[in-house]
């Protein structure tokens, strides 16, 4: 077994709320501490420090985070640069971003801090997800309390450099998690994707250049100037170094939020933080490795894999947000597939037209695949659908709402041959509910 | 353009410039076909549809074409450049999946729908469809909404391009259209189920490329094969807007814009598109008399043409200082000729082409022209609107400015009525004095003008009407002096004329000769009984109450205002029905075809005039059309350029008007009712219903504004 993560090692020390999550405490856990150093050291330097730690983003797609923000233009032009931090966690299955929000803002606060000075930004918006109240209470507590010492605003940290924090709490849709679409409905538009490129580093937020992070990007940056890159490259295989926060629901015996190293054998992960599958590693039927978007994983493979990038991309899956969604045998695994596809019918936002138009189509033939009542060439139908749908769209919506469904047939179509068989043979499945 | 990069289109490599699109670039260089549903030049790039997705060899998906542009693509990584494949398997993939998807919830009504025959979906569908659909689920149905009486609507069919969305929002300048919901429930709905407030709106007719929005007054009426389609010229306005004229049989059917982009662009407004109607009711169809014998009570009756000529040829035979002949806003150059040499053979002095009363003219061409040319506003960084309502008096010169204020860098200043004109303007004043304080003021709009690279001035040709607007004439030649408006490389002095007749008009000279009465001149002379004999060419927007002691000739082709206080009738041709010259706002001469033939027994109107020459013994000295544009061309050369916009010329503005007291009266615009404004449009029960709508939403629009 491999060896875990040391609590010294952890970024979140506050991630259960064990502790205050106010400035005092927060400073106490080691935020706050050093600041105006780590800006001295300049821009460059810290971009520097982010690459070489080999932080991949965190919500979702893992693009290298430092080589994203070296795409910022270098000088600021006529056009203020911007950091916007993508605090609308609404994948279905992730709530790691709740638990940092709610315990550890302040660590939030000061990324927000050190990522603008590095990308020359004066101003920083947090999205907030429309149904994070006690989140967004937490979070605006917090900045009112950096404000008041000094950490942000005028001549922040006593550095001279003058930086503003925002607050936007958004109203509930989940695509106005997708960054463009974040933007527009920062702006007060509707929230629907735009074309790229040109991409927000260009011209994002009012046309300015604008990076856009998840807020666990932003949140660990602090720590692993403070400790080093070399620290943070301890932990996880090359290409998906550092800690990550995971969230693990579904059929697991303690459903809970745990830092650890990433390239952890997911029955390590299951096993010591879960408390293990429902009835047992043998019960368990298949987990969906990062939040709904991503194809699930049936048990051989489980047994096996590492969370990490690049491993769980070899099994033709994805590490997403790392929100591992936990299906013992007595799921359904056809109705709660058709519930994902439910909920992208339900969220796509209606611009472009695969999305628009096959959503709805795949949740319809999904929820006849559920009795049973559909045609054997249906479901390579659906394949096809779901691959016409896939690459086709504006956003990464349409890929997330086919991704699940060629999850399921690659790995459970005799489930479903079998559900149709017996529809046809009178004998049709008795549905549960997916839970 | 001098950025070209090297770009590899299904095997063949091209120079393309860096800021063309991909679809550009696959479409002028590559000579493929890629189709499209969203895309529209002239609307902004939106990119929804799918449907031009290209494949980018080594991309990890398809590329929309529409929005990717040249320089966005990286070479390939041996140093080649990037090869684009519009005819892969990917792509056809790719097209096969998009028009399945728009056409699983599409209704498949081709047979009752009106776009049937001239529709993207149709036609694509059969390029770049499946033969078959496995889409068994049922499909979706949705709520028809209420746009007003031009625009049909039949939302299931819409596939959400957001044409109609984009071309509302950013050519007609309302926020009345948008898409609604999100998901496979998104609409494109009015939001409150209110008529359409735009003069522009039936565009949204030609853009939708399916059948969801579709003509209210053409419904049902015709398949387009069987129409036969004529290029002409509008003359609602003096844009001279481009259009083709749909006919069947002789009934004009519909009327749609052809692209020009010096003029109309792509656009027309909807009283140009919605006229038609109007041109099948209240026609003169023969000759009338009015019966003045005791028992004829003084009606009108009708008459075949000799004895109408006859008597015609009897009253212009009479002394020649008691005839007088007007013309009107939608005459031809040719029956306007005519009818001058006619007038001129027979001593005739008291001629006008001026129906609204203004005394311009006579002087250099340049000094009634609208000379920044309607393209050129595109160009200007500040313009002066002083007492017009372009939005009125030519739509399409207002969506001009607002093109050029959209895209930034133009700010706009208005003297006379405050009205909505779809961009923001700052109101420097009401009346004709106060461009005289404009002129001294060094503030806000009036700082911004006098600084300006290319200031524009436009005044329209009400606002100049009597000795008031030659004052004000004069005061607007000063500013223009002061503010470098014209120079060698600019000229920024416009006049809007809201008729379509009236430059030819002015051009041809067809202006009171020497001692000769002016418009308003010759009505107080007719009431006064001086002058006994009145020529009406098409002149209808004239206070004819002080026409009735004269002896009224009219010729022309609708019942109107003209017809009812006249003598004689003699019936001539609408603007569909007659190949003709017109000359628009900025001098461009065009010439518009004949599509139908004119109603009953009415004739050409140029036929009309030779015929009635011959009768007073001054034959016309031309037996054809051709004949007569020669003689037109020989005498004033302008009319020979045909299409183009003349030469800029820099021209005095001093010599502007003629000076004298500004008036504090407040300018007023002319139109009052946009869908009212000649006899072809009172005729149409269609322009009736858009004013009546208009009049309804009038209070509410009003309210809001507050």
């Amino acid at each position: 077994m491999a060896e875990l993560l040391q609590d010294k090692d952890r970024i979140f020390q506050n991630l259960y709320g064990l502790h205050d999550q106010g400035l005092e405490a927060a400073q106490k856990r080691g935020a706050w501490i050093g600041t105006s150093a780590m800006l001295e050291q300049g821009s460059s330097w810290i971009i520097d420090q982010v690459k070489a730690s080999g932080l991949r983003g965190r919500g979702g797609a893992g693009f290298p985070t430092g080589l994203k923000w070296s795409f910022m233009p270098k000088e600021v032009g006529n056009r203020p640069h911007y950091l916007v931090v993508n605090a609308d966690e609404s994948e279905p299955g992730s709530c790691k971003d709740r638990d940092i929000l709610r315990h550890d803002p302040h660590l939030l606060i000061e990324g927000c801090l050190v990522a603008s000075f590095a990308m020359q930004a004066h101003a920083c918006y947090i999205y907030l997800r429309g149904e994070y109240i006690l989140e967004r209470n937490r979070l605006q507590a917090a900045i009112d309390e950096a404000y008041a010492a000094g950490l942000v605003g005028k001549n922040a940290c006593g550095t001279g450099w003058d930086f503003d924090i925002y607050m936007h709490h958004g109203a509930g849709a989940y695509i106005c998690g997708e960054e463009t679409a974040l933007l527009e409905s920062l702006e007060g538009k509707k929230g629907q994707p735009r074309l790229k490129p040109p991409f927000p580093a260009n011209a994002g937020l009012y046309g300015c250049p604008t990076t856009v992070n998840n807020v666990e990007s932003i949140a660990v940056v602090p720590t692993i100037l403070r400790r080093g890159a070399d620290w943070f490259t301890k932990f996880g295989r090359d290409n998906n170094k550092g800690t990550k926060v995971f969230s693990l629901s579904g059929h697991v015996n303690t459903p809970c939020n745990i830092e650890e190293a990433l390239s952890i054998p997911m029955k390590t992960l299951i096993e010591t933080y879960g408390g293990g599958v429902r009835g047992g590693w043998d019960n368990l039927k298949c987990v969906i490795p990062g939040g709904s978007s991503v194809p699930l994983l049936p048990k051989e493979i489980c047994d096996t894999v590492l969370m990490d990038f690049d491993a769980l991309r070899e099994h033709q899956s994805g590490l997403g947000t790392a929100a591992v969604i936990v299906m013992d045998k007595s799921t359904d695994v056809v109705k709660a597939i058709a519930r994902l596809s439910y909920f992208y019918k339900h969220e796509s936002c209606g611009q472009c037209t695969p999305c628009r138009e096959g959503t709805g189509w795949m949740w319809r033939v999904m929820e006849r695949m559920v009795v049973g009542n559909a045609k054997t060439s249906e479901i390579d139908m659906l394949l096809e659908v779901s691959k016409q749908v896939e690459g086709h769209t504006i956003c990464a919506l349409g890929d997330a709402a086919a991704w699940p469904i060629q999850g399921l047939i690659r790995h459970f179509r005799h489930e479903i041959e079998e559900r149709i068989d017996n529809y046809r043979s009178d004998k049709p499945t008795f549905v549960q509910a997916a839970e | 353009m001098s950025d070209l990069r090297k770009l590899n289109i299904d095997g063949t490599e091209y120079e393309v410039p860096a800021e063309y699109t991909l679809m550009q670039a696959c479409e002028e260089f590559g000579g493929a076909e890629i189709p499209r549903f969203c895309y529209h030049e002239r609307l902004s790039i939106a990119g929804n549809c799918r449907m031009c997705l290209v494949e980018w060899v080594g991309a990890p998906k398809p590329q929309a074409s529409c929005a990717l542009q040249v320089k966005d693509l990286r070479p390939n990584r041996d140093g080649t450049p990037a090869n684009i494949r519009t005819n892969s398997e990917t792509v056809k993939k790719a097209r096969e999946g998009v028009m399945e998807f728009l056409l699983i919830n599409h209704p498949l009504d081709c047979p009752i729908c009106d776009q049937g025959g001239e529709c993207d979906l149709q036609d694509q569908a059969m390029g770049y469809g499946r033969d078959t659909s496995r889409f068994e689920e049922n499909k979706r149905a949705v709520d028809d909404k209420n746009m007003g009486p031009l625009v049909n609507t039949i939302m299931t069919r819409c596939i959400q391009c957001t044409r109609c969305v984009r071309f509302i929002t950013e050519v007609a300048g309302v926020q009345e259209i948008g898409l609604v919901n999100r998901g496979e429930n998104a609409e494109i709905t009015t939001y409150l189920e209110k008529s359409l407030t735009s003069e522009m709106s039936g565009n949204v007719i030609d853009l939708c490329p399916v059948g969801a929005l579709t003509s209210k007054p053409y419904a049902f009426n015709a398949r387009p094969w069987e129409l036969d389609k004529v290029d002409s010229i509008d003359v609602m306005d003096a844009v001279g807007s481009n259009i083709r004229v749909d006919s069947r049989r002789d009934a004009v059917l519909r009327i749609l814009p052809v692209t020009n982009d010096d003029v109309n662009e792509e656009w027309i407004s909807d009283k140009t598109r919605f006229v038609w109607d109007g041109l099948a009711r209240q026609r003169l169809d023969r000759p009338f008399i009015r019966d003045t014998s005791v028992g004829g009570g003084g009606k009108l009756r009708a008459a075949g043409w000799d004895e109408a000529l006859a008597v015609v040829a009897e009253k212009l035979s009479g002394d020649p200082a008691q005839i007088a002949a007007i013309a009107g806003d939608l005459c031809d150059a040719e029956s306007m000729k005519a009818l001058k040499d006619l007038m001129e053979s027979l001593g005739v002095k008291h001629l006008d082409c001026r129906q609204d009363g203004s005394l311009i003219g006579g002087g250099a061409r340049a000094e009634y022209l609208f000379n920044s040319t309607i393209a050129g506003l595109e160009d200007a960084d500040a313009i002066l609107l002083v007492g017009t309502n372009p939005r009125h008096e030519a739509p399409l010169v207002n969506t001009r400015i607002r093109k050029a204020w959209v895209e930034g860098g133009l700010e706009v200043g208005l003297i006379g009525e405050a009205v909505d004109l779809t961009y923001s303007y700052e109101h420097v004043g009401t009346s004709a004095a106060d461009v005289a304080a404009f002129a001294d003021a060094g503030k806000g709009f009036a700082k911004t003008f006098k600084a300006a690279k290319n200031p524009v001035i436009i005044v329209g040709a009400a606002a100049l009407r009597g000795e008031d607007g030659q004052a004000l004439l004069a005061a607007l030649g000063e500013l223009a002096a002061a503010a470098n408006v014209i120079r060698d490389d600019h000229n920024g002095f416009n006049i809007l004329h809201g008729a379509a007749s009236r430059v030819a008009g002015l051009d041809m000279g067809f202006l009171p000769g020497e001692g000769g009465l002016s418009t308003d001149a010759i009505l107080d002379a007719a009431q006064q009984g001086a002058v006994k004999t009145v020529y009406l060419m098409a002149a209808d927007e004239l206070d004819t109450s002080k026409l009735k002691d004269a002896f009224v000739i009219y010729q022309g082709h609708h019942g109107d205002n003209g017809a009812h206080v006249a003598d004689v009738i003699l019936p001539g041709a609408a603007y569909t029905e007659k190949s003709g010259l017109y000359v628009n706002m900025e001098g461009r001469v065009q010439m518009a075809d004949r599509a139908v033939s004119p109603k009953g027994d009415a004739k050409e109107d140029w036929a009309i005039l030779r015929a009635l020459s011959a009768k007073i013994d001054r034959v016309l000295p031309y037996d054809s059309l051709n004949a007569l544009r020669e003689k037109l061309m020989a005498d004033h050369p302008t009319f020979m350029s045909l299409d183009t916009a003349p030469e800029r010329a820099a021209f005095d503005p001093a010599a502007l008007g003629k000076k004298g007291t500004l008036s504090t009266a407040p300018l007023k615009n002319p139109i009052e009712d946009f869908y009212m404004t000649n006899p072809i449009a009172r005729a149409s029960t269609v322009m009736a219903e858009c004013s009546a709508v208009i009049e309804e939403l009038q209070p509410t629009l009003n309210e809001a504004a507050e």
